[in-house]
């Protein structure tokens, strides 16, 4: 649906975006992920239209940005940063005027605004000027008018900025309720909502693409493994080398680190290789030995330490970019 | 055509349910009333000193009365139209919906002449005010209506050229105080311009004294339509909104 390649974009004193390629499957829900100034609106802007690449192309729906930029706009639905509305209007008249400005037909504009109001939920202040409404609700009505005419992909910068804890989870089930008809890009600098709503990330730092995967699998690739905490209790017959060994002699196991020494027991970190679950050969020797097993549990890598270990260390801020 | 009627209804809407209109149109009707007022008593008085000494030429309400009002009005939109078209695309920019029409599927040049069509029904609007006040020549006078038809018309133009300018300059920047002082500047300029033909002969000031914006309407207020001043005014429109155009493609790619 979406294919990005070798796309550059300069400003006259800095390079905001570096010979970035990727590509995006109908129906997926891609995560764009990256601490601020990396180059996520940027990007966004390059794929909307809004601005010409310096370099690179960029593909909508099989059309250039650069060389049928309205066919191109014609398939997009955006929501802006700030969402883009007039304060004087009432969000019904300019729903009416975006729904005529992306080309619903006449017949079909009063349905549609209709069907987005129904289904942003905000129905109910249809008849209220822009500017007397909360923050959530604005952010609701520049949802509404980025799907008003049923675009086939829909791109969103920070659709969850902003907003208090309830209405962010109203936004993201609203966003995963429209998964399917659209393929849908969403730029954000919190972590927990990539791995809530999105299949997919790309993480880009200083304008440069990171990594990108399915969620799932970077945070498994990132490690090359999956990895297990064991606690063990040798009730003073072995040491923890004795039972490092014993551990790295089990199969399936790549990597085993020894953590705390206390008395009540000892911790070790052990990496398997990826897709092996080793923790029933682990209980088993354990046991074997005569030893006491405390505690076995398997953990993921979050995406927080994938994050923070790609783009060197640099922790995600909330706010304003 | 669609997309420059949707730009330019909603454009409408912004200015007639914000106070922006009707503010312009109530301070235009009282400077308008006002000079309506001004011209009738001169000429009212101008009428019985020529008959209290007998003879004198015979009165024309059109050449003056009319005529020199008209000529008032087109000095006035040089302070009124900077001021209705700042607003344009700064204010686009700033709240960030400038966004919204440049990533939907219309061009640059129907977002220009929608919004400058808008500007032009406003200013339109304006002359309504004043085709009231001229109504009482009419009711208690008879002038001839050719001149006056001609005078609106090269009010239009006159008002459709000054708005192209203050579009153009509006789009190059966020800042609505910026474009309104920068746009009255170049109003004024403009008008003055003319001024230097008396400086001298040269050529070059010739062509200065050519693009002043207001000898151009001494035609038209006296009736005649000239097809050089016709193609002055539709030049120097057609000149503010291609300037527009290309500063609106401008932004997108320093953006």
């Amino acid at each position: 649906m979406i294919q990005v390649e070798g796309l550059t974009k300069r400003y006259a004193r800095q390079v905001a975006v570096d010979n970035i390629s990727f590509e995006v499957n109908q129906g997926e829900i891609v995560g764009f992920l990256g601490p601020n100034g990396a180059g996520k609106t940027t990007t966004m802007r390059v794929l909307t239209c809004y601005m010409p690449p310096t370099a690179g192309s960029a593909k909508v729906a099989g059309f250039d940005v650069y060389e049928s930029p309205m066919e191109v706009k014609r398939r997009i639905g955006y929501l802006p940063e700030t969402p883009p509305l007039y304060p004087e209007m009432e969000v019904g008249d300019y729903l009416k005027f975006v729904a005529k400005l992306k080309r619903v037909p006449s017949g079909d504009v009063n349905r549609r605004v209709d069907e987005v109001a129904e289904r942003c939920s905000i129905a109910d202040v249809k008849d209220r000027l822009i500017s007397k409404l909360s923050k959530g609700y604005r952010q609701r009505v520049g949802l509404a008018q980025a799907i008003i005419h049923n675009p086939e992909v829909l791109i969103l910068d920070e659709p969850t900025s902003g907003l208090d804890p309830k209405q962010i989870i109203e936004t993201r089930e609203l966003i995963k309720g429209l998964a399917g008809d659209h393929t849908i890009i969403l730029s954000t600098h919190i972590l927990p909502e990539v791995e809530a709503i999105c299949q997919k990330v790309i993480i880009i730092n200083k304008g440069k693409l990171v990594a990108t995967d399915s969620v799932d699998n970077l945070t498994h690739r990132m490690h090359g493994s999956d990895a297990s905490v064991v606690v063990v209790d040798t009730a003073g017959q072995a040491d923890s080398t004795a039972v490092q060994q014993r551990l790295e002699q089990v199969s399936g196991v790549s990597k085993v680190l020894g953590r705390h020494v206390e008395d009540s027991g000892f911790t070790y970190e052990v990496e398997s290789l990826a897709g092996r679950d080793v923790r029933a050969d682990i209980a088993r020797v354990i046991v074997q030995s005569g030893w006491n097993l405390h505690e076995l549990k398997s953990v993921s890598f979050s995406l927080e330490e994938v994050f923070l270990e790609l783009t060197g260390g640099q922790a995600p801020q909330e706010g304003a970019e | 055509m669609r997309n420059i009627w949707t730009i330019c209804r909603r454009e409408l809407y912004s200015y007639f349910v914000s106070p922006v209109a009707w503010v312009i149109l109530a301070i235009f009707a009282i400077l308008s009333g006002f000079f309506t007022f001004a011209v009738t008593t001169s000429f009212l008085r101008y009428a019985l000193q020529s008959q209290m000494q007998g003879g004198g030429g015979p009165m024309n309400v059109n050449e003056q009365a009319i005529s020199p009002l008209l000529s008032n009005i087109a000095v006035i939109a040089i302070f009124f139209l900077p001021m209705i078209g700042m607003r344009l695309f700064a204010e686009e920019k700033r709240q960030g919906t400038f966004e919204l029409l440049a990533t939907s599927p219309i061009s640059d040049p129907q977002i220009v002449i929608g919004k400058w069509l808008a500007a032009l029904a406003l200013y339109g609007a304006m002359l309504l005010v004043l085709l009231l006040d001229c109504s009482f020549f009419f009711i208690y006078g008879n002038p001839d209506w050719k001149p006056f038809v001609t005078g609106f018309f090269g009010l239009l133009l006159q008002g459709g050229c000054l708005l192209a300018f203050a579009a153009f300059i509006s789009s190059t920047t966020k800042n609505q105080i910026v474009a309104g002082a920068a746009g009255f500047g170049l109003a004024l300029l403009l008008w003055v311009l003319n001024w230097v033909s008396s400086f001298g002969n040269s050529d070059f000031l010739q062509v200065l004294s050519y693009l002043s914006i207001l000898s151009h309407y001494d035609s038209f207020a006296r009736g005649v339509i000239d097809s050089k001043d016709l193609i002055f005014y539709c030049s120097m429109i057609f000149l503010g909104l291609f300037l527009t155009t290309r500063s609106l493609e401008s932004v997108r790619w320093r953006a």
